[in-house]
């Protein structure tokens, strides 16, 4: 039904000349459209991402492909790279994170404003990929929170532009316009993380994937020869 | 055009062999020569005396690496089981030798090169670093490229590849808080 044209009055045709407007259908004049603020807010905010690119390795390559002008991630408006996090609000971790790196990556995300959100960009940030060593994270995801995870190595930047959107309809569809709480669905994850916090590293985790040993890994030839004290 | 190649460095490497027997005599080191690599074996208490030969009777001005070794479990191995190599070379004559001593456990040490050698003082810190081979008379040993607070020293065999935890050791961050 066209807003603004003459409201159709419910029920038969008004004898006595008086317009009744139903409350179900209110009038509303043209051009004019009603929603809620956090729908404009997210709105607003999925059109105007401002990148992080935290590249450490390769994938920050493709991300400036993405960035220049073939693929053009302006198109999404999300094409300021800033490198400052205090003016960013989406970090995209391409490359690898080495264990001395992790600090730098946990620090920049929390010197990043509200509201914030997350690509783990390729194989290596999301689990480590092929360096599967003491020095090399296992996965980005296990220490902050990613919203989006992009496989490959490193990926195509449609893959990346496609994580974009994702991350706009994420954004679109959660927070307020007071803050970024995360998907309602997922808060039970939020929830768990912090109960499970002071558990000794490494055991928490492999508890919680159900598929890896103490070192982080399932070893092909089964659990290591190590003892327990040298896992620390 | 092998030939021309090679045979101008067996040249000078047998005169670096000549130069250092009228120094030091028999006994002090062991000389050994794989293709175009002369390699010489020496104990750590004649080390320094014997890179400052090199430098300064030979020729051999410049320090172009400084590597460590871990032998253990090394099949038919009985001498030491680390190895520290220092690779020389001079710059007049192109010509490279390469020293090696040996140490063993436990605590490494080694003189360190730093006193010939400005250059030697980042390499050293990365064999400590790796190894755990301390340089005795280094300026300043510290780790460079593990974290400061890392215990293990990786490059060893005996240590893990996954390493023992540390590459989980840190706090998570949640959405709730961060």
């Amino acid at each position: 039904m066209a807003l603004g044209s003459t409201p159709t009055p419910a029920g038969p045709a008004p004898s006595s000349g008086l317009i009744v407007t139903p409350s179900d259908a209110p009038e509303v004049p043209e051009n004019v459209f009603m929603t809620t603020l956090d729908s404009v807010v997210n709105w607003c905010r999925k059109y105007s991402l401002w990148p992080m690119p935290f590249a450490t390795a390769c994938c920050g390559i493709e991300l400036m492909a993405v960035g220049a002008s073939r693929f053009d991630l302006a198109r999404f408006g999300a094409e300021v790279m800033r490198f400052s996090p205090r003016q960013c609000d989406l970090m995209i971790v391409a490359g690898r994170v080495a264990m001395k790196m992790m600090p730098v990556l946990q620090r920049i995300w929390l010197q990043m404003p509200e509201p914030k959100w997350c690509i783990s960009m390729g194989a290596c940030a999301s689990t480590g990929g092929i360096f599967d060593t003491y020095a090399v994270v296992q996965g980005v995801d296990r220490f902050i929170p990613v919203d989006v995870y992009i496989p490959g190595c490193p990926p195509r930047p449609e893959q990346i532009l496609r994580a974009v959107m994702d991350i706009q309809a994420k954004v679109q569809k959660g927070g307020t316009f007071a803050g970024n709480q995360g998907l309602p669905e997922l808060r039970e994850r939020e929830r768990y993380m912090i109960e499970h916090r002071d558990v000794p590293p490494g055991r928490s985790i492999a508890a919680e994937r159900g598929d890896e040993d103490r070192f982080g890994y399932r070893l092909p030839g089964g659990p290591s020869k190590l003892g327990l004290e040298d896992t620390r | 055009m092998s030939t021309a190649t090679t045979s101008p460095s067996v040249d000078h490497q047998a005169a670096t062999l000549k130069t250092l027997a009228s120094i030091f005599g028999d006994g002090v080191y062991s000389a050994t020569r794989f293709r175009d690599n002369l390699r010489l074996y020496v104990p750590p208490s004649r080390l320094i005396d014997l890179l400052t030969a090199l430098r300064d009777q030979c020729g051999y001005a410049l320090l172009s690496e400084v590597g460590g070794t871990d032998y253990l479990g090394y099949p038919g191995r009985t001498r030491s089981r680390f190895e520290v190599h220092y690779v020389v070379r001079n710059l007049d004559t192109a010509a490279t030798v390469v020293v090696k001593a040996g140490v063993d456990d436990p605590d490494p040490t080694l003189p360190s090169a730093v006193p010939l050698w400005e250059g030697a003082n980042w390499m050293e810190r990365e064999v400590f670093d790796m190894f755990g081979i301390r340089f005795e008379g280094h300026p300043d040993l510290r780790r460079i490229l593990m974290p400061e607070e890392f215990v293990a020293f990786p490059l060893r065999k005996d240590y893990p590849l996954r390493g023992r935890g540390e590459r989980h050791n840190f706090p998570r961050l949640t959405r709730g808080e961060s």
